[in-house]
């Protein structure tokens, strides 16, 4: 692959942030730091009613006595919580009137993804005309939603038009107390979104917050709440594939999902933040809890995520099978490069009867990169014919980086069946060399046999994001072999 | 309850370290007086493993330090004849046999004994005067219980064991078995510690029994360090058959060097709380690790398998295999640790853990754990839990097997990838016997033990008919 390309990446992941957002610090600011005056602010300005501000405190008082976990195979410099602005109110972007003002390096990435034209001028904030496609797709839809009783806003309007079910169900998924990240998370969040599926219904299309044009800067400490009704189906789509600069190092998100009798809720994620410089400095810190109920029987909650981004991601989206005949299932691709640490993977909690899960996760490393998978399946007494099978494979391109596999099995009845299998191996020489054969450039064949080794999981994403997530897989990889 | 019981007993062993210190470390050197002294700083700092250290969370030493239990200095009495008390005699299988009798080696008053090949064997605490450097080189080397507060403990307070020297181009022919018994009138903690040198070109098969002989109580803390010279070949064997009271943690340190050859294979049988850590260090390229286990395990028993292989230098391979059934209330734990270290390239791993499941009262916890910094390797793991195929059992009660015999057929199987393993035949058709007579629930420990003294000359057969498979 010639040379040119290969240096735009390099820049556009390196260089400074100069373009897109400003930053006026004369906005609605709230004061480094984090105590309860803070978190009574955060509450104000939201005007939430007081039984949320009382979980946020309770919350924070938890936090306070909880330590920061360190078992996860990360290493990074102390978080300093106090150093860290909790609330600041959406900033607004500074519109630019054509896409030929946007950097044109970013414009490159873009069209190396394959994102669409209006695409890239809502990523890049071009002023989007009132007419063009995307303002009238967001209205159709929202039409749509509403016909079918689909509830889908940000959080805090949540919090203001439907208290009744985030009261019901905040917390419940994820306890303020469970870590310390979602303890800090259940105390300081600012937005998110919410989604609740009404009974029986089938949402027609693909939920995303692409749609949602208010919560695009929803911040560091991202609240989301997934209600699934008896017998509705949703497929949730979050992030997106092109570059996101964000200012925030810190980032402690929390998503519930519930999926009650029969219902069927499938989350995908693309991850793609800033992941760093080549020495590894900078980059996001991306710690997220995410968890899903199968709280009714014959319910299912998959999880697909594809991770190329942040410094350090710790994340572990789960699912508690506790209705009978539940299926959890987990796919996931983690390709981490340079000096970028993931230590990913799932838990699944089987407590009904019958109840079956899959956990498929591909990590990549290259460069000098740690990748780990770190997964908990268990069989309680009660998940009588119980049935798990997980396969966690890691590619390692280059000797400096690594990759680790700590799969935690717990089975306590007679009935169920867990299996669990992984390798670890490089791409072979004969690969290569076949490829090269024939007229493949090297760079390309690693490409190829990247995606044709994360092919099971990338197959599970929604057609919106498969293509782009291919050729981000190639592009994360971009520089990796010498 | 527990925490006040278990700060008496180190406050306990603390005493017994101050009050017998002399004692103890008689015979030490300098090195090894030092390392006594930091090992049990470290012990005072780290104490006993609780259940919040990772590779404890699923092995609570608490249930058994919940006693009091007594600590000796005095060496037993070289008079006692092991063979009055105890006899593992297996059938056509001729061995050199070495007996430690809660915690001292035990042979008629000769703690030395040099073959003509230059084979050593003996007593550990007698070869720290008579092999000084031998035992300046190796003892202490390969242990480490830097953050091993069990392993501080022994190297703090062990007296004796068993040494066994080969020297350079000896091939051992004859297996050398090593029985360990416990004999004590009072609930005892026994610190063991084993020392075992293969020089060059050597080649040692080792029988490792552990026994109880009473239905005392006990605690055995044994470490054991293994170096393996070049071009050598270790066969080492585990056998551990206990009674229900006892607890038995058995650290094993294989030091692996260039081209050399270590096999392990490690039966548990019976035994009320059994931990084995090994730890294999591949140290030379060339070299290679066989590390197998099976567990049988019934009623209140608990069984954790700890296997950590250290993959230093390139172009070395290991396998592991771990096989376990459980039934009644019985729990077990493996946890598999393999380490690729930054550039050791062409490593071939794979580690692997199938357990059976018989009841709904029994537990496991499996974590097979891959940590790899080098690329050009082949690991992989695979751990399952299930059942016995339902298939084939079907199959067999469709010919007229009951369903018990069925049973034990397909469980007999299933521990047969681990016993075919074993390359001497007659410790293979010995431990093969012992197998069915678990899986028949036979073999349970008494007070006076019939089980290994009646040694019989025909093998243990199931009841079954087999033409009408």
């Amino acid at each position: 692959m010639d040379q040119e390309p290969k240096n735009i990446i390099d820049e556009v992941t390196q260089s400074e942030y100069k373009y897109g957002f400003f930053t006026d610090i004369e906005m609605d600011t709230a004061p480094k730091g984090l105590n309860e005056d803070i978190i009574r602010l955060i509450s104000t300005k939201k005007n939430e009613p007081d039984w949320l501000l009382q979980y946020r405190l309770d919350a924070y008082s938890k936090w306070t006595r909880m330590t920061e976990p360190t078992w996860a195979h990360l290493h990074h410099p102390p978080i300093d919580y106090q150093d860290i602005i909790y609330y600041a109110a959406p900033k607004p972007k500074k519109e630019l009137s054509s896409l030929d003002e946007v950097d044109p390096e970013l414009l490159s990435t873009f069209n190396k993804l394959g994102i669409s034209l209006e695409e890239q001028k809502r990523l890049s904030g071009v002023a989007v005309d009132a007419v063009i496609d995307s303002v009238s797709v967001k209205t159709t839809f929202s039409a749509t939603l509403e016909k079918k009783g689909i509830l889908f806003c940000s959080f805090s309007e949540a919090v203001q038009k439907y208290p009744d079910l985030v009261k019901q169900y905040l917390g419940s998924v994820v306890p303020s107390d469970d870590n310390y990240f979602a303890a800090l998370n259940s105390a300081v969040f600012t937005d998110g979104s919410f989604c609740y599926i009404p009974k029986g219904v089938r949402c027609p299309v693909e939920l995303s917050t692409y749609f949602r044009i208010n919560a695009a800067n929803t911040g560091q400490f991202e609240r989301t709440l997934i209600i699934g009704d008896e017998g509705s189906y949703v497929s949730y789509m979050e992030g997106c594939t092109a570059p996101m600069r964000d200012e925030n190092q810190l980032h402690a998100a929390i998503v519930e999902i519930i999926a009650l009798k029969d219902a069927e809720v499938k989350y995908s994620t693309v991850q793609n933040w800033y992941p760093g410089n080549k020495q590894g400095e900078g980059g996001i810190y991306n710690f997220v809890t995410k968890r899903g109920i199968c709280k009714g029987n014959n319910s299912k909650i998959s999880w697909t995520q594809v991770e190329t981004g942040s410094a350090i991601t710790w994340k572990y989206p789960s699912v508690i099978l506790m209705g009978d005949n539940s299926i959890g299932e987990f796919y996931s691709v983690a390709v981490t490069n340079n000096y970028q640490q993931a230590d990913t993977g799932s838990k699944m909690i089987h407590l009904g009867k019958n109840t079956r899960s899959t956990i498929i996760s591909k990590g990549i490393s290259a460069g000098h990169s740690n990748n780990s998978y770190r997964g908990l399946v268990k069989m309680t007494k009660r998940a009588e014919n119980g049935r798990n099978f997980s396969q966690c494979d890691s590619l390692l391109l280059g000797d400096k980086c690594g990759a680790h596999t700590w799969p935690y099995i717990k089975t306590e009845n007679k009935s169920s069946i867990v299996e669990h299998e992984a390798t670890t191996s490089k791409i072979s020489d004969d690969q290569l060399y076949y490829c090269n054969q024939r007229g493949i450039s090297t760079e390309s064949a690693i490409g190829l046999i990247v995606n044709g080794y994360a092919r099971e999981v990338l197959k599970q994403l929604p057609m919106e994001f498969a293509v782009e997530a291919q050729k981000l897989l190639s592009v994360s990889l971009e520089g990796s072999v010498g | 309850m527990e925490e006040i019981a278990m700060l008496n007993i180190k406050d306990a062993i603390t005493e017994h370290y101050h009050l017998n210190l002399d004692s103890i470390g008689k015979v030490d050197n300098p090195r090894i007086a030092g390392l006594r002294k930091e090992a049990f700083e470290t012990f005072r700092l780290l104490g006993f493993p609780d259940t919040k250290v990772e590779k404890w969370r699923n092995s609570d030493l608490s249930r058994v330090l919940d006693r009091s239990y007594t600590f000796r200095v005095e060496p037993e009495p070289q008079n006692t004849n092991a063979r009055d008390l105890f006899r593992c005699e297996v059938p056509g299988f001729d061995t050199t046999s070495v007996t430690v009798l809660n915690g001292w080696y035990l042979n008629g008053g000769k703690l030395l004994t040099t073959y003509d090949n230059g084979l050593v064997i003996g007593s550990l605490r007698a070869a720290f005067t008579a092999f000084p450097d031998l035992v300046e080189k190796h003892y202490g080397r390969y242990a480490d219980f830097k953050s091993n507060g069990l392993a501080a403990l022994n190297t703090a307070l062990a007296m004796d064991g068993v040494f066994i020297y080969v020297p350079d181009n000896v091939v051992v022919e004859k297996p050398v078995q090593m029985v360990s018994l416990i004999n004590m009138k009072e609930d005892s903690m026994i610190q063991l510690r084993n020392l075992v040198i293969l020089g060059k070109n050597s080649k040692l098969t080792l029988v490792q029994c552990d026994d109880s002989i009473d239905d005392h109580r006990s605690f055995i803390n044994t470490v054991s360090e293994f170096y393996i010279g070049e071009n050598s070949h270790l066969d080492h064997y585990k056998l551990q058959n206990k009674n229900d009271h006892s607890t038995l943690i058995n650290g094993s340190w294989f030091m692996i060097e260039r081209n050399a050859n270590l096999s392990s294979n490690g039966i548990s049988l019976n035994g009320g709380f059994i931990r084995n850590e090994s730890y294999a260090r591949l140290n030379g390229s060339g070299s290679h690790a066989d590390l197998l286990g099976l567990y049988l395990m019934d009623r209140n028993q608990h069984i954790d398998n700890q296997v950590f292989v250290d993959h230093a230098v390139p172009d070395c391979t290991s396998n592991e295999s771990f096989k376990g059934i459980l039934d009644d209330h019985a729990s077990g734990v493996f946890n598999g640790h393999i380490l690729v270290r930054k550039d050791a390239q062409r490593t071939n791993a794979y580690q692997n853990n199938k357990n059976i499941l018989i009841s709904d009262k029994a537990v496991i916890d499996t974590k097979p754990f891959l940590e790899i910094y080098a690329d050009d390797v082949k690991c992989s793991h695979g751990a399952t839990v299930g059942q016995l195929d339902a298939e084939a059992m079907f199959y067999l009660r469709s010919r007229g097997i009951s369903f018990e015999n069925s049973r034990m057929l397909l469980m007999y199987a299933f521990a047969a990838d681990i016993v075919n393993k074993i390359s001497i035949d007659e410790l293979r058709n010995r431990i093969d016997d012992l197998v069915k007579k678990r899986l028949r629930g036979e073999l349970s420990i008494c007070d006076q033990c019939v089980l290994h003294c009646n040694a019989q000359e025909q093998r243990v057969a199931f009841n079954i008919d087999m033409s009408r498979i």
